[in-house]
């Protein structure tokens, strides 16, 4: 920063018309302003026209009846927020979407961090499995959720081949509201783990050795060394991953469509699946649209405050 | 690790327990996968009785009728048409923007930089009715921009700040000395920012096209018409109309992502640096 003040353009001007001919100067500027009028409004435009725009559109919309056809005309003001918080599978949709991130939080979390642990070290193989945890996050949800479809089928699956192997009938998981929910969370867990995984590798790979040496050499075991100065010094990126896992949460919709659509009985929206089941495929613009405000207002709510009190100092 | 060890260390149950522990994860996350490649294998009768092991023969026939079907490759080029539309958009728009956040200094530069970065706290599914609505009233529905112009939109937050980083880094120095040598912004963009960014623009490119090549919900409420699909809408409709006949389904999402696969093993390295990259420094 303190260089970037030193050698301010101005300086740089002097400079230029002590040892360059005057015309120097008249390029220069003006080649500030070009870019200035030709580099900033492509992406701001495309960034109002379908990110800012739409969001304050759905505010509006969600005051009207309407089927997205014509004008809006039939303003009903908030009605449309209270036929959503009446609805019962908006709240069981709210209800999974705290599961999901419970479940990140306690299983997948702690998931990510022992493996990290224990494969940030060098051995042979480290590397490969590395790789092998990371891949699913690579894959689409669409596929992720065939394949899972697949693996929990009741006829053909590998689930209800390990039940027969024992001798009991096989069990439809999707197919029950008990266990479609349930059924979704093993699949995130195997999706998400090992981006979480390589978020901490990549943090513990930056930090400094000298502490964990030092504590070493001072006579620390090896797990007061690690509760006690690595995963203090992981608290940043443990912060960061919660976060994603939150966010993530809140717009999960790729991997539940091809597992159970939401169903059955709606027992395994998520919000965003709530939203395209009730509000896009049916075109209730207005209902779809209060849907999304109240879901922005959870996103904005939980970002800043989250920034807030846990990423102060980031 | 650094500790010299004259004996040999006595058997160490941590190690197995540690090894058994990697074991498991290991097939946790192989079994759907493999189990999923070779189902495209067998037929529906062996299918059901035998799920996991190898096929009794390999049946050849699935995935010879997907790699011959107009519909594998028409979903596959649909998939990178938008992709490319996707990463090149973001790549300009983005770096132009990245750029002149980072070298020019005007009034108002850090509000509007606080302006974009609003687009990291949301989801484009919360206004995605009115999306569709204004993609539909600029006449982009059921074209391949009104799904990808959407996606550059929503990508721009992260993208121009990684890029912005990144351009700051290059000396201030070597701006000057271009200026005073008569070269304009552009033309430092062009010659000097650009090449030494490449790292940065890998990064950028490959979250955006990883993004892109699976996203679902957009291209879902903006394409209407099957010769349009992206993979993820095809994979859909096939599974809809071959419902259980999961031989041919598991063949066809082998098929499916297996690009993506075989581009992740090419190109690990910069895939994961990228996709953590994003996260980390967003």
């Amino acid at each position: 920063m303190a260089r970037r003040i030193a050698s301010s353009p101005s300086l740089g001007l002097v400079d230029a018309a002590a040892t360059a001919p005057v015309a120097v100067r008249g390029p220069a500027w003006d080649s500030r302003y070009t870019v200035l009028i030709l580099f900033l409004p492509p992406a701001l435009l495309l960034f109002t026209l379908f990110v800012v725009l739409p969001i304050g559109e759905a505010a509006w919309y969600s005051a009207f009846n309407w089927n997205g056809f014509g004008k809006p005309t039939n303003w009903i003001g908030l009605d449309n927020y209270r036929f959503v918080l009446e609805t019962r599978a908006f709240w069981l949709a709210l209800r999974n979407n705290g599961l999901i991130i419970a479940v990140s939080l306690l299983i997948q979390l702690p998931l990510a961090l022992t493996l990290a642990l224990m494969l940030a070290e060098r051995f042979r193989g480290a590397v490969a499995l590395r790789m092998l945890f990371f891949l699913p996050y690579i894959l689409a949800e669409i596929a992720t959720g065939l394949i899972f479809s697949f693996v929990y089928d009741g006829d053909y699956g590998l689930v209800a081949s390990i039940w027969r192997f024992f001798g009991a009938e096989a069990p439809h998981l999707l197919a029950s509201t008990d266990t479609a929910m349930l059924a979704i969370l093993i699949v995130i867990v195997w999706k998400y783990f090992g981006f979480h995984m390589m978020l901490f590798i990549a943090a513990l790979q930056s930090l400094d050795k000298n502490l964990v040496e030092a504590a070493r050499i001072d006579g620390a075991t090896r797990s007061q060394v690690l509760r006690h100065i690595v995963v203090p010094l992981l608290y940043p990126t443990i912060r960061l991953s919660v976060f994603f896992a939150i966010i993530g949460s809140l717009q999960l919709f790729d991997l539940v469509m091809p597992l159970t659509r939401g169903g059955p009985a709606d027992s395994s929206n998520t919000l965003v699946s709530f939203l395209y089941n009730n509000g896009i495929s049916r075109m209730r613009v207005g209902y779809g649209s209060a849907v999304g405000v109240i879901l922005f207002t959870i996103c904005v709510t939980f970002a800043f405050t989250y920034k807030r009190w846990f990423m102060r100092d980031e | 690790m650094s500790n010299v060890e004259t004996t040999r260390a006595p058997f160490d149950p941590a190690v197995l327990y540690r090894a058994l522990f990697l074991a498991a994860i290991a097939i946790f996350v192989l079994v759907p996968l493999l189990a999923t490649g070779l189902g495209g294998f067998k037929s529906l009768g062996e299918l059901r009785v035998n799920p996991f092991g190898l096929p009794r023969h390999w049946d050849w026939q699935n995935y010879a009728d997907i790699l011959f079907s107009k519909r594998y490759w028409q979903l596959l080029r649909n998939s990178l048409i938008i992709s490319t539309l996707a990463v090149t958009l973001t790549l300009i728009v983005a770096s132009m923007a990245a750029f002149t956040f980072a070298h020019v200094k005007f009034w108002g530069s850090s509000m509007l930089l606080s302006y974009l970065t609003l687009g990291l706290l949301f989801p484009a599914a919360t206004a995605v009715l009115p999306l569709f609505i204004r993609v539909r009233d600029l006449g982009l529905l059921d074209t391949y921009f009104g799904v990808a112009l959407p996606q550059v939109a929503f990508s721009l937050a992260m993208s121009v700040l990684l890029l912005r980083r990144f351009f700051r880094d290059i000396p201030y120095e070597l701006l000057e000395a271009a200026l005073v040598d008569g070269c304009s912004y552009i033309k430092f963009f062009r010659y000097v920012t650009l090449p030494l960014s490449r790292p940065i623009l890998a990064t950028v490119g490959t979250i955006t096209f990883v993004n892109s090549w699976n996203a679902y919900l957009l291209p879902l409420v903006m394409l209407n018409t099957d010769e349009l699909y992206p993979w993820p809408l095809g994979i859909m409709v096939y599974q809809g109309e071959y419902s259980s006949e999961w031989h041919l389904i598991l063949a066809f999402i082998t098929l499916t992502i297996l690009p993506t696969i075989i581009l992740f093993l090419l190109a690990q390295k910069h895939i994961v640096a990228g996709l953590t990259a994003g996260a980390v420094k967003g």
